[in-house]
């Protein structure tokens, strides 16, 4: 493909940016730049828009705008099988053009597992109205009634008179109709490619090298920029020597960055940018800066004393988030009572891709960014804030993202490579290396969770306190952030799904020193990992079968919702009539996935299987593992099986491929992720010291179900992760009888 | 110092510092964005090319230490994206990302090429160097064995 041939999609997409309303007929630039006068070349590139998200070419081609970054779960695969399905466009006749970030297209931020959970409608419309527009071009070509005619196979039919058009033909006099603004969804049963395991769009891409990421993008006269950071999050430049780095091959200038803000937000965290002709020359040069830091507020961070800090904050009474029936009544009554505590570390998202961004700023100071981002529009208001221009100076153009798993969320490497363009006067492309990426993000949060419950001469549980108790993300964005709070606690506390009497939830304290950020499935993590742990407790002290005692705990079917218990909870910004808390579909997960496993069957001398299922981003998750130890005493996990209920599937091989990945995800911080840190700094720096699972400890198979539903869609990319901890972990006991109640198991021998 | 070497099947003399990286070289230098950065150290594999049919981790070998041998980056494994691992990565939607996965199938590659019907134990030897984050390890090992199939 041309860079011609990009640089006209580019402007398709800004001219269709220009109308108002969001519903437009635009001529593409391309054909708008032809050579006066009519003739075959200026023909071939008319086309027309029904809506943002469906541009039809005279050439048949349908292009579908994805308006979400593609950073391995499969959405610009799954996101035109929605447009092109309701349109009865065909496969082979559709291109994918990513978006760049405007808010006509609403929300982009490619997070929360929101991509199919929140725009279904959206996406179904932009394609049945697409349809429904050629459709009427063909009835006003034929002058036939609209309802006679029919969308197929990309192209529109007049059964009475055997005539048919395709799309392409269309466009011409598609070009001089009004596009409707809402149409008729198809049924589910003539679905051809929702609920499909389509092939993804960019297989050969990926497979041949041809796939563009952020750190691929080259533009002439570029810089390349490597920046050395302090150590502790906040810092700053007490002095610096450049005097060697700048006699490095290929370096051509040092410049110190500006000084980090508090909180961080997503601004420029200070540190020496070595710009070069290279990559290689730019590291070269940083190496060679001798820099003193002043380490700031958090210099003295300590995670081994915070480590007892937090559980000391947990485990003293904190503020009530969720209070049903009385637990202090009960207490003293209970036949057995059991408490635990549960600590996870920080961790790292560590895409294999470490942030990068190339910036150029325009002869009319204007910038343009290629970007490996989850939210181009927030990196647009952060690189526009950065240079002080208007937001619609800034254009984000969205590359391919090499996993992102909520560090790409965060535009701060971004705004890095803008402020550097602007100060340089050159393109220039910031590339952190992986030690910048593991020590200088924005971290998973520390937790320590208490639990106490007590069960009644039956073993049932009559009782259950929980505190939680971590850094909150809100410290990023707010200097006030003391502990635990807002959307934080959506996420596994409040939408506890045990049918207890008596049940308290508490939030902690704790003060953040690091940048605190999000990582695929947030608190689900840690939430999951203490409350599956602990009720896998509760069903050996009451002498029960752990799957049977889960589903005990569960109880029976019925919609949960928290604001009965005085809980101000938000279900992931959707409605719970939409989106229940249903406790039969949890229970379906807990059989289901057991029956997957065989659970109760002979096994291995020396294995366990464990089990934990757990509702996040509206999707039911269950998981088993099995482990045992070997003579080395290390933890080997041979099996691992899954179950996802999230409702409407668009791509079920996409599902399955989430689930597989969302098991080896969740193996990593099990077996062995964890962040600390010292004299403020992060500790860890690359694969060696912060190791994730490789092919020879990962399970040969890891064996999804997906449960058959046509309720609304609930999320993909993260539900998979948080039943894997406390589902090894709970193996693990049943192999070996002993309890682990911290991660990751590497602290225990035990990888 | 002008440094030669085969890329690809071509012929090509870089003038670059003798201790840059290979990797650097064929992205900055030559232009091919295809071989990933992923750690800088040998530890993720994302860089892996073969070099006289060997798979290597460009991003730790020295471009001096590749003069006068071939280099063949994921551009260059097949001519039109067709390899039997290729192939077979399509086949069954093997990438998440896509990202460790030039460096996936050059290891992939240059491990078919020496065991042609490799077992489950040599693929953990063959692949264990290269991490993907997003986990597509099960798959990975299917498709090598697809791979295997279609070859013989």
């Amino acid at each position: 493909m041309s860079q011609l041939r990009k640089i006209s999609r580019r402007e398709f997409l800004k001219k269709t940016g220009q109308a108002s309303g969001g519903l437009v007929f635009a001529v593409t630039f391309a054909s708008a730049c032809q050579p006066a006068g009519p003739g075959p070349a200026a023909k071939a590139a008319a086309s027309i828009a029904p809506n943002l998200y469906v541009n039809v070419r005279n050439d048949g081609v349908v292009e579908i705008v994805c308006h979400r970054s593609e950073m391995g779960q499969g959405i610009r695969t799954c996101l035109p099988q929605i447009i092109a399905d309701e349109m009865e466009a065909s496969w082979d006749r559709i291109e994918v053009i990513q978006a760049q970030g405007h808010e006509k297209y609403g929300d982009q931020n490619t997070d929360g597992s929101t991509s199919i959970r929140k725009h279904f409608d959206l996406l179904r419309n932009a394609g049945a109205t697409a349809r429904e527009m050629m459709i009427m071009a063909a009835a006003t070509m034929w002058d036939v009634p609209a309802g006679e005619c029919v969308a197929r196979e990309h192209a529109v039919h007049h059964e009475a008179s055997s005539r048919s058009a395709g799309f392409g033909d269309l466009v011409d006099t598609a070009e001089k109709l009004a596009a409707p603004e809402k149409a008729e969804f198809k049924s589910r049963q003539d679905y051809r490619f929702i609920g499909k395991s389509m092939d993804l769009i960019d297989g050969h891409a990926y497979t041949t090298g041809s796939a563009m990421y952020g750190i691929d993008t080259v533009l002439p006269d570029m810089l390349y920029a490597s920046i050395e950071r302090c150590p502790a999050f906040g810092g700053s430049v007490a002095s610096l020597d450049d005097s060697a780095a700048l006699a490095v091959s290929g370096v051509s200038q040092v410049l110190r960055m500006p000084d980090p803000t508090a909180p961080a937000f997503f601004n420029i965290q200070g540190g020496i940018a070595v710009l070069a002709s290279n990559t290689w020359s730019a590291e070269q040069g940083r190496k060679a800066l001798v820099i003193d830091w002043d380490r700031g507020a958090n210099g003295d961070y300590d995670s081994a004393s915070y480590r007892e800090s937090l559980i000391e904050s947990a485990s003293a009474p904190g503020t009530a988030v969720l209070t049903r029936g009385d637990i202090d009544a009960v207490a003293g009554r209970a036949d057995q009572t059991h408490e635990a505590v549960y600590y996870a570390p920080h961790l790292s998202q560590a895409p294999m891709e470490p942030p990068a961004a190339v910036a150029r700023i325009n002869d009319d100071g204007s910038c343009e960014i290629w970007a490996c981002t989850q939210d181009p529009q927030t990196a647009r208001q952060t690189v526009a804030a950065t240079l002080g221009l208007e937001k619609e100076q800034v254009t984000v153009n969205v590359t391919l993202l090499g996993g992102g798993f909520g560090r790409k969320s965060k535009p701060d490497f971004i705004a890095e490579a803008a402020w550097l363009a602007k100060e340089t006067g050159r393109p220039v492309k910031v590339s952190w290396t992986r030690e910048d990426d593991i020590r200088h993000g924005y971290l998973h949060s520390v937790s320590a969770q208490y639990f106490q419950a007590g069960l009644d001469a039956d073993g049932k549980a009559t009782n259950w306190l929980q505190r939680t108790s971590f850094p909150s993300i809100m410290s990023t964005f707010s200097p006030d952030a003391t502990g635990p709070g807002g959307f934080e606690l959506d996420l596994g506390l409040l939408d506890n799904p045990y049918d207890i009497p008596n049940m308290r939830l508490e939030t902690c304290d704790a003060k953040a020193h690091l940048r605190i950020g999000w990582l695929r499935s947030v608190c689900n993590v840690f939430h999951a990992f203490g409350a599956s742990g602990f009720a896998d407790e509760l069903a050996h002290l009451a002498g029960e079968d752990p799957k049977d005692y889960l589903l005990k705990l569960i109880g029976p079917a019925r919609k949960i919702d928290p604001a009965d218990d005085d809980a101000k909870y938000t279900n992931y910004g959707q409605s719970l009539e939409q989106h229940p808390i249903d406790t039969g579909r949890l229970s379906a997960i807990v059989e289901k996935v057991a029956e997957m496993a065989g659970w109760g069957r002979e096994l291995p001398e020396g294995h366990g299987l464990g089990i934990a299922v757990h509702r996040s981003f509206l999707s039911y998750v269950g998981a088993v593992a099995e482990v045992s130890v070997g003579e080395d005493g290390k933890l080997t996990v041979h099996d691992m099986w899954t179950a996802i209920d999230a409702g409407t599937i668009i791509n079920p091989d996409r599902v399955t491929a989430q689930m597989e990945g969302a098991g080896i995800f969740g193996m990593s911080l099990t077996m062995h992720g964890e962040i600390t840190a010292k004299d403020g700094g992060v500790v860890q720096g690359n694969f060696d010291t912060y190791p994730l699972v490789r092919m020879n400890e990962s399970p040969h198979e890891i064996h999804v179900h997906i449960m058959e539903s046509d309720a609304p869609p609930g999320g993909v990319g993260e539900p998979g992760v948080p039943p894997i901890a406390p589902a090894i972990v709970n193996a693990y006991f049943a192999a070996s009888g002993n309890r682990i109640r911290e991660l990751p198991l590497r602290n225990s021998g035990l990888a | 110092m002008a440094i030669e070497f085969e890329l690809n099947g071509d012929a090509v003399s870089l003038n670059v510092e003798s201790d840059m990286p290979l990797l650097w070289a064929i992205r900055d230098i030559s232009g091919l964005t295809g071989t990933k950065f992923g750690c800088g150290k040998a530890l993720c594999g994302a860089c892996t090319v073969h070099v006289d049919g060997q798979p290597m981790r460009s991003c730790s070998l020295p471009v001096a230490a590749v003069a006068g041998r071939a280099v063949t980056t994921i551009e260059g494994l097949s001519e039109t994206g067709d390899h039997p691992v290729q192939q077979a990565w399509r086949e069954l939607n093997v990438p998440q990302c896509g990202y460790c996965q030039s460096g996936q199938i050059m290891s992939a590659a240059a491990l078919l090429a020496r065991t042609p019907n490799p077992s489950d134990d040599d693929i953990d030897t063959a692949m264990s160097g290269n991490i993907c984050r997003c986990g597509t390890y099960p798959r990975i090992r299917k498709a090598i064995h697809r791979a295997a199939e279609g070859k013989s």
